[in-house]
């Protein structure tokens, strides 16, 4: 396995961010958009790691690590409220919930 | 009898109040004893104390009664003291039996109508503040009643307040009056600040002393009071409200707009005399609009078809003939002239009321005429009275008070034989104008026929001016013509001796006395066989509409504010604020517009903000 150029590396993060932004902005089904904030919060690993790579320290691993337990412990709030509006509105689509309008 | 004097005004203004108060519960009846009965008592008590005050040589016993103290601002300290000399006791005599004869005429009069007691009421209340006008001591308290008898003078004007006309005539007659009252309340607080004191013959003797004649300040004092004198006299340039006064009920006009409230102005100049004689340039155009009053009233009233517009013109242009007399510093004279002219224009207005009754409140006189074989009696009084206005000479009192205006006109001077010459044309015009309207109404073919009969209410007062405007000449005649001098004699502790007694030249005299003889032949001559030929020319337009002096002020003031009024109809300086308010709002509105509620937006402002943040960031 060959050393991956940082800057490659960089790239790809941003490149997953970007998919994961217009996923969250175009999907309307909430649990594709869920989805799409996990792939946003791995391209944030990414980059945390290839920094850690760039400059040989540890912290970037250690950054993913934490950025990993957040995505976790996010997932299983946002499933669980998803359920929550399920069993409220047998819908998914996240426009028909705007009950919050100013 | 000398604190008595008190009750004069006090008995009106009692009667006014329980009429207000008490005006269903006395019935029709009742409201006529207290309403006519409270103006008798005050006539008859004036008269007792005319009695017991003059004195040989018809001189007056001048005194005071003090009241009580009105206030007390540092110095300034007025008095609600009334004084009685020649010049008030005429007035209040003039006013009590006057005002008692039309009260008398008015109880007949207003039979039947729903305000009778709130007609009365008011009645009252005008001869309380008339009185409290004339009797006051101080200007001041001299204000309240001129301020009074506006008051009344808009209440009584708008009496039938159905027909919105009237209403619209009593708020024209209140404002523009008010525009002569603010000038009057201007000279009084300058008399006030230059003297402090109102008090008028402590004001009259500082003015003397302190004053020198023809300066600056006795001159604009002297505008400032003449200012509300032409106001309430309706006198140019304010004289318009007074033809439109006679929307009010014929009593009124002839108590108020003819007999009493009108003369105030004369009133009060003649009262404040000396302060006149220290400003000869307000006397001189005193004078001046004196004269044009007369000779541009008394055209209007040529053309007139509405009989009470004819006496309103005519009522302005004699007091125009006492400005022109107050003018040329014929005092007497024109306290004179107001006298008889409140006995001969009372007169005319009741017989035109008369008229006016019997024919079914009919006002045209193109629609009357041949009225002289169903009311004879009326035709009779009418002719005296339009005798007297004309100055037919020897027999009536408007000749010899009109000869003493002329006689003092031609006796001062340069300036005065101008005035002479105007007064000479105003003559002729009146008898032209007075006997036209008596020779269309009672004259020529009848064309409707009168109903019902003039009852004795109606008929006493009417003989009694009727003898009143015959008879009152006595009261001062010429050196040539007997030299009685009965109203020089009160006058002569206010005015002084009068200076040109004696002094009439025979020319001035007979020739001043042709010209109302000339003037009824030419009026017997086109108006004689009744309206057929009344001569009708593009100059008639504008003499009927009082020379357009409406419609130039509609022009001038009324229409540039109504102008200024629509600009400003949604207020300039506020819109500042509404804009604040407008702002907030749209603000508001927007705002609210990005609160949609839906999360996919909210996350795309987000990575916006980001990535404008960043932008920042990076590129500075």
């Amino acid at each position: 396995m060959g050393a991956v150029a940082p800057a490659n590396a960089i790239l790809l993060a941003a490149i997953l961010f970007g998919l994961g932004l217009a996923g969250v902005l175009i999907r309307r089904n909430l649990i594709f958009m869920l989805m799409s904030i996990e792939v946003m919060l791995n391209a944030t690993g990414l980059a945390f790691v290839a920094g850690g790579a760039r400059w040989g320290q540890a912290d970037g691993q250690v950054m993913f690590l934490l950025v990993l337990t957040l995505a976790a412990a996010e997932i299983s709030v946002g499933l669980a409220l998803i359920l929550l509006l399920q069993t409220r509105r047998p819908t998914l689509d996240s426009d028909v919930g705007n009950r919050l309008k100013g | 009898m000398q604190q008595l004097l008190a009750l004069v005004p006090a008995l009106p203004l009692l009667a006014a109040v329980l009429l207000m108060l008490a005006a269903t519960r006395i019935g029709t009846n009742g409201v006529r004893i207290l309403g006519v009965g409270s103006v008798a008592l005050s006539a008859l008590l004036a008269c007792r104390i005319a009695v017991a005050q003059i004195g040989a040589g018809w001189a007056v016993q001048p005194f005071d009664v003090t009241l009580w103290h009105w206030m007390r601002i540092g110095d300034f300290a007025p008095d609600v003291t009334l004084h009685l000399d020649g010049l008030s006791l005429v007035m209040m005599l003039v006013i009590t039996v006057i005002g008692f004869l039309i009260h008398l005429y008015a109880s007949a009069y207003l039979d039947g109508d729903p305000g009778y007691a709130r007609f009365f009421a008011c009645m009252n209340l005008f001869v309380a503040a008339m009185l409290t006008l004339v009797l006051a001591n101080d200007l001041l308290l001299l204000y309240v009643g001129w301020e009074g008898v506006g008051l009344c003078s808009y209440l009584l004007i708008g009496f039938w307040y159905d027909d919105p006309a009237n209403g619209r005539a009593a708020r024209k007659a209140f404002i523009v009056t008010r525009v002569g009252d603010t000038a009057l309340i201007s000279g009084l607080f300058l008399l006030a600040t230059s003297f402090g004191t109102l008090s008028i013959p402590s004001l009259m003797q500082h003015a003397t002393t302190s004053w020198p004649i023809g300066t600056a300040m006795p001159t604009l004092a002297a505008f400032l009071l003449l200012g509300g004198a032409l106001g309430k006299s309706a006198q140019l340039p304010l004289q318009t409200w007074l033809v439109d006064a006679m929307a009010g009920p014929t009593p009124v006009s002839a108590l108020i707009h003819a007999a009493t409230m009108v003369t105030a102005g004369v009133y009060l100049i003649a009262r404040t005399h000396v302060l006149f004689a220290l400003a000869p340039d307000a006397l001189l155009v005193t004078g001046l609009i004196g004269a044009a009053t007369l000779l541009l009233s008394g055209a209007s009233a040529l053309v007139q078809t509405d009989i009470k517009r004819v006496l309103a013109y005519s009522t302005i242009s004699q007091i125009g003939y006492m400005f022109l007399a107050l003018g040329v510093g014929a005092w007497d004279a024109a306290i004179f002239h107001l006298v008889t002219h409140a006995f001969f224009k009372a007169l005319l207005f009741l017989a035109a009321g008369a008229v006016i009754l019997r024919m079914h409140h009919e006002q045209d006189i193109t629609r009357m005429g041949g009225l002289r074989t169903a009311m004879p009696g009326v035709f009779v009084v009418f002719a005296i009275g339009s005798a007297s206005l004309a100055a037919l000479p020897l027999v009536t009192a408007g000749f010899y008070s009109k000869e003493a205006i002329l006689g003092g006109a031609w006796d001062s001077g340069p300036s005065g034989r101008l005035l002479w010459c105007a007064g000479v044309v105003g003559a002729f015009l009146t008898a032209l104008y007075i006997f036209r309207l008596l020779f269309i109404v009672f004259l020529g073919e009848q064309h409707r026929h009168p109903h019902g009969v003039t009852g004795w209410r109606i008929g006493v007062p009417l003989g009694v001016l009727a003898i009143l405007a015959v008879v009152g000449g006595g009261l001062q005649t010429p050196a040539l013509l007997g030299g009685i001098a009965i109203m020089p004699g009160i006058l002569g502790g206010v005015f002084g001796s009068a200076s040109h007694e004696g002094a009439l030249a025979l020319l001035p005299l007979v020739l001043a006395s042709l010209v109302p003889l000339a003037g009824i032949a030419l009026a017997w001559r086109w108006y004689g066989g009744g309206l057929a030929s009344r001569f009708e020319t593009q100059f008639t337009g504008l003499l009927l509409r009082g020379w357009d002096f409406d419609r130039a002020y509609d022009r001038m003031i009324v229409q540039p504010l109504m102008w200024l009024v629509r600009v400003n109809h949604h207020d300039i300086v506020d819109s500042f604020y509404e804009g604040l308010g407008k702002l907030a709002q749209r603000t508001h509105a927007g705002l609210s517009l990005s609160e949609n509620g839906r999360v996919r937006w909210y996350a795309g402002w987000l990575a916006a903000g980001s990535v404008a943040a960043l932008a920042i960031a990076v590129l500075s």
